[in-house]
């Protein structure tokens, strides 16, 4: 009986609270658009009994399936917000390598420091540290004025409201979980190895490119995954830092729910990302299943 | 002994830069006198006396304490029964949809999660307040706590719950007396990562919010929308201080709670 109410209530507040809105969306992304209070047709008519529920089912269509798949805003937007968080991801992965490598190298005791001031970002706000860039690369920003100052460039650059902010963002934002994974993967390696490699007469290079870096795949795997799979439905890093033509399809989302007020559209435009962001998720899932058979 | 290579050093030094340089000119520029943010007019405080007089922003704090308060209390009782449940309570009818549900909040799009919360609450005709997002934000944090308190549950060592039932315990003066109090750390990060979680959100609040309560995160956004502003600076440099602050003090006390367990197991293998 106990075992039952304690299975039942996170069970049943996940399902209204999760499951049921998720089916909502896909019923109205079926649905069209009305002027009207909620905004769509049709509505279930449950006091018309069998007759109102055969009419519900009979005004759901694919129209706004088609719609996203012939305007070319849709799909220009999902490849773009693909191509966008593949860019930074690798972006991520540049910077986030060498961080994580002189962590796991560094002298034992300042290892827990170095590791507490990865994570401290993490916890001040998302909004605040996208935020820090504006004034950064305005193009009377610190930047700007630094590079102007030293004399690199005579005009001020604009960097502001282009994608190079926007990947900028991202992998300031996204640090952390690109360099976590690696550091627990390149902190578990030993180190002997490469001694080996290097008494065999490797290069230190090759040692480098042939034992470390096969060795942290698995954590250059999951550090990748946890940078990817957010930022493709990312929203604030674009609509702060990003210009009007930075096309990614969470500000897509945004838009065609708060300024157009088109909720089938707008709920479309959720399952196709929804529905694109499962090959990588299966991906993720799929490789971290391999790596903890092979730490078995 | 180990030292720094030069390259670790080098490749250190930059990486840090770049992680905290940004942070750290929005707490100096936050002291300029000018409200043109990128020039420098000499050290005041004068936007710190400004912030703490707008009503807007206070009002707005003081709504998203609350819903972070709230939410995350709520999401730490349920995340923790959540957590229990998958790796105690066994097989039973549904348990793969149940898991499902706790792991895909975790992945999923912020913009999905409100859209779809948001189309629940006007479909049950609910309306938009504090309450809903509260509602939106236990919903995605349960998930969070769920995934840190399993972790602690799935390594400790299940005898120590039986001997408690073998000795006449009943299986809630067990969980109360033996699994809570050692399980207890990660309830305490995942309330404290569940707080946190609320208190950043913008797109969940945003989608679910109603008049009256406008959350600090969406506040920031509206004004931020319009170039940088002093107030925010202030603003930010609080919220930095108030995180660095907490983040320094909970890592000084879990070593010293460490040390302090180290001795008391050292005594106890003496008297052993």
């Amino acid at each position: 009986m106990r075992r039952a109410v304690l299975i039942a209530v996170p069970y049943l507040w996940l399902l209204a609270l999760f499951l049921v809105p998720f089916i909502i969306v896909l019923k109205i992304s079926l649905s069209d658009i009305a002027l009207a209070r909620p905004p769509y047709t049709p509505q279930l008519d449950l006091n018309e009994g069998w007759a109102g529920i055969r009419a519900f089912f009979a005004g759901l269509d694919f129209e706004n399936f088609t719609f996203l798949s012939t305007d070319d805003l849709y799909w220009k937007a999902y490849l773009s917000s693909v191509r966008i968080a593949g860019i930074a991801t690798l972006c991520t992965l540049l910077v986030g390598y060498p961080i994580a490598y002189g962590m796991a190298r560094a002298p034992l005791e300042w290892r827990p420091t170095l590791l507490m001031l990865v994570i401290l970002p993490f916890w001040t706000s998302f909004l605040i540290r996208v935020y820090s860039w504006i004034g950064i690369l305005s193009s009377e920003g610190v930047l700007n004025q630094f590079l102007m100052g030293i004399g690199l460039i005579g005009e001020p650059l604009t960097i502001l409201n282009t994608n190079t902010a926007v990947y900028i963002g991202i992998v300031y934002t996204y640090l952390p979980f690109m360099i976590l994974p690696i550091y627990s993967a390149l902190e578990k390696m030993d180190e002997s190895l490469l001694e080996a490699a290097e008494d065999l007469g490797s290069s230190r290079f090759s040692a480098f490119w042939l034992v470390t870096i096969p060795l942290s795949r698995n954590g250059i795997v999951a550090g990748c995954f946890l940078v990817f799979i957010p930022s493709i439905g990312e929203f604030v890093i674009p609509s702060l830092l990003g210009g009007s033509d930075t096309l990614m399809i969470g500000k897509v989302l945004w838009e065609e729910f708060f300024s157009n007020r088109d909720w089938p559209v707008a709920s479309a435009v959720a399952v196709v990302l929804l529905l694109i962001l499962i090959i990588p998720i299966v991906l993720f899932q799929r490789s971290e299943e391999n790596a903890r058979e092979a730490g078995r | 002994m180990r030292r720094f290579s030069w390259f670790n050093a080098t490749s250190l030094t930059l990486g840090f830069a770049f992680l905290y340089l940004p942070m750290i000119l929005l707490v100096v520029y936050s002291f300029n006198e000018s409200r043109l943010v990128t020039v420098w007019a000499g050290f005041s405080t004068k936007w710190y006396g400004e912030l703490l007089q707008n009503e807007e922003f206070l009002d707005a704090a003081w709504v998203t304490l609350k819903v972070a308060f709230f939410s995350s209390t709520i999401a730490t009782v349920l995340g923790t029964m959540a957590a229990y449940v998958m790796i105690r309570a066994g097989r039973f009818p549904g348990r793969t949809l149940f898991s499902g549900m706790i792991y895909a909040p975790l992945v999923m799009p912020e913009v999905i999660t409100g859209l779809s919360l948001l189309l629940l609450f006007i479909g049950i005709g609910l309306d938009r307040g504090v309450l809903t997002v509260v509602l939106a934000h236990t919903t995605f944090s349960m998930c969070y706590v769920s995934v840190v308190v399993s972790s602690r549950l799935s390594t400790f060592d299940q005898a120590l719950e039986e001997a408690a039932l073998d000795l006449g315990a009943s299986p809630f003066e067990s969980f109360t007396l033996i699994t809570l109090p050692i399980i207890a750390p990660a309830v305490i990060s995942g309330w404290l990562l569940a707080f946190t979680l609320s208190l950043d959100d913008l797109v969940i609040a945003s989608f679910t919010t109603g008049p009256g309560a406008t959350t600090l995160p969406i506040k920031v956004f509206s004004a931020v929308r319009l170039g940088v502003s002093p107030e925010i600076n202030a603003l930010s440099t609080l919220l930095i201080s108030i995180v660095t602050v907490g983040v320094i003090t909970a890592s000084l006390v879990s070593k010293r709670a460490a040390v302090q367990r180290r001795r008391e197991e050292q005594a106890a293998q003496r008297t052993a």
